[in-house]
């Protein structure tokens, strides 16, 4: 898989020359593959948010670069609108940032943005709006009258009409009931998968990354603290709770039952795989 | 880059000057202005101009940061400098050139007038770097305290500045974060005509009042909550009381002002 987006030697630096300087984000450098789901999960103070506000130059890299599609995003600066239509960066709690009359008009902010009209532009609200969940019969209401779990997914709507070719959302379940999280996330999930679009997603969730992510991305004080596939990860265990993280709970079942004494790897993060281990433990113990 | 506004700025110390109660911070502006308002000559103006280099000194507040503050009242100081070089008739005339005519009395004006202001800038804002806006507002309140006998609302309005304070720097971060947002869904707010640079602000500003809305029914919720009824019968956790200190520098600061206006009635 191409890299569609490189970071190399990211760095960013608040307040430079005061007494409150300090670097959010130090030397970061790593890629995302088209077409995957990344999961980033840290800390808060982790640089995560600072981070993904730097993959489609809402700030400027204090030092080093981001290239999309081998580009230096910054190579010029009056088309980073390009960009920003391009990576599209949901918020945390996005739902405070509706303001227009009507749920088909503030979806329609972004695509008109581009310069889209007419048909084309009624395409990408009402396929962006289905995607989401969100009603014919909602898209005339006022954002304000929806309830919690519904305004965020027009938030989200909003972002995916602009149809962009990375989708970045920070933390997109946060505040919600289970089922709206389960919800947005199947949402998330069948976009991913029905348009091929790459996902960064980041989450303190870990058994939302653990259920969703290709591969992820462990940040801890403004570095990368360790990347790879899930199983990878978890299987580091111990480090990313001696790290202050958590691991999924899965993950956290397992490595209790490999320290009672039980053959069991614990780089387990469904739970699918434990069950399988488990059933083989037993078959084998019913064989001895 | 909203987040550079330096507003009233609290930096925290343990100086004396950070210390002294607000209150008798509060009385040592104002001491400090009427005697800057009384001054007329170099001697008191030199005079004035030490004592506040000697609060600087002691609160250990950087003068750049204190020059920084001087930057939004910039055009206000050329402005005055200005008029009253061109525009003061009296003495000698230095120069005459056409219309343009600057006489001695308008040199002079224009130098203290500009001097004046910059000094009143910054020890208003050595005050309020110095002290916490909470305590601020309360030393305000106490100072006022008997304005409440002429049913003056002294008790709510310290409140309401207190809350005021409290937020600004929330709804500015607020601020910068729909921004971000709105950016992020390609709006634009630095290119185009004014009218199009003023409808760039309606997805900010929805957004921020709504925000801001919501803010005030939970703090007022959160406030009744803890039985918050007033100003009537509420005590307080950090009770005021005047140190040796602040007599010390009250007496002080009164004997300065008073030996500035005694020594401006001989035109120093």
């Amino acid at each position: 898989m191409e890299p569609i987006l490189q970071i190399k030697h990211l760095t960013h630096t608040y307040g430079v020359g005061t007494p409150f300087q300090r670097s959010a984000v130090e030397d970061m450098s790593f890629e995302v593959r088209e077409g995957e789901f990344l999961g980033i999960m840290g800390h808060t103070g982790s640089g995560k948010s600072t981070l993904i506000q730097h993959l489609n130059g809402l700030l400027k890299p204090t030092s080093g670069q981001v290239l999309l599609a081998g580009k230096d995003i910054w190579a010029e600066p009056k088309k980073i609108r390009e960009v920003r239509f391009r990576v599209g960066l949901v918020f945390q709690y996005p739902e405070y940032q509706l303001f227009e009359e009507t749920v088909y008009k503030d979806i329609a902010f972004g695509p008109a943005n581009m310069g889209r009209t007419g048909a084309e532009l009624d395409r990408c609200v009402r396929e962006a709006a289905r995607l989401v969940g969100i009603r014919d019969e909602q898209l005339d209401k006022s954002p304000f009258e929806l309830s919690g779990g519904q305004k965020r997914r027009v938030a989200l709507a909003g972002v995916l009409a602009m149809e962009p070719d990375v989708l970045v959302l920070d933390e997109p379940t946060a505040g919600l009931d289970p089922a709206g999280r389960e919800n947005l996330m199947a949402n998330i999930r069948d976009y991913h998968r029905n348009k091929q679009k790459t996902i960064v997603l980041v989450s303190h969730s870990m058994d939302e990354i653990a259920q969703n992510a290709d591969r992820i991305l462990v940040l801890k004080g403004a570095h990368i603290l360790m990347s790879g596939t899930p199983a990878e990860v978890f299987a580091r265990g111990e480090e990313l709770l001696s790290a202050g993280l958590d691991v999924p709970e899965v993950t956290r079942i397992a490595m209790a039952l490999r320290d009672r004494g039980l053959p069991i790897d614990p780089a387990v993060y469904t739970v699918e795989a434990l069950e399988r281990q488990l059933l083989a433990l037993r078959k084998g113990g019913a064989a001895c | 880059m909203l987040k550079d506004i330096t507003l009233g700025q609290y930096f925290p110390g343990n100086t004396v000057a950070h210390r002294l109660d607000p209150r008798t911070k509060i009385l040592l502006v104002l001491f400090y202005i009427v005697a800057l308002f009384c001054a007329q000559g170099v001697v008191t103006y030199t005079l004035l101009a030490l004592c506040l280099a000697i609060c600087v000194r002691i609160s250990h507040v950087g003068i750049r940061q204190l020059v920084r503050g001087l930057k939004p009242v910039l055009f206000i100081m050329i402005f005055t400098g200005v008029l009253n070089l061109f525009f003061t008739p009296g003495g000698r005339n230095l120069v005459e050139w056409g219309v343009i005519r600057i006489s001695e009395q308008g040199l002079h004006n224009a130098v203290f007038m500009v001097l004046r202001i910059m000094l009143l800038i910054m020890g208003t804002f050595l005050m309020t770097y110095t002290t916490s806006p909470i305590s601020l507002t309360d030393g305000l309140e106490r100072l006022l305290n008997w304005m409440k006998r002429f049913h003056v609302p002294v008790h709510e309005l310290a409140m309401m500045m207190s809350i005021a304070l409290r937020f600004i720097p929330t709804l500015i971060e607020e601020t910068d974060k729909i921004m971000s947002a709105q950016k992020a869904r390609g709006a634009d707010f630095e290119s185009g005509s004014l009218i199009q640079k003023a409808k760039a602000l309606i997805p900010i500003l929805v957004p921020l009042f709504i925000s801001a809305f919501r803010r005030a029914d939970e703090l007022a919720t959160a406030m009744e909550c803890r039985c918050y009824h007033g100003g009537e019968g509420r005590t307080r956790l950090h009770v005021l009381r005047y140190e040796g200190r602040d007599i010390t520098a009250l007496c002080l600061g009164g004997a300065i002002m008073v030996g500035v206006i005694v020594m401006s009635r001989f035109g120093l």
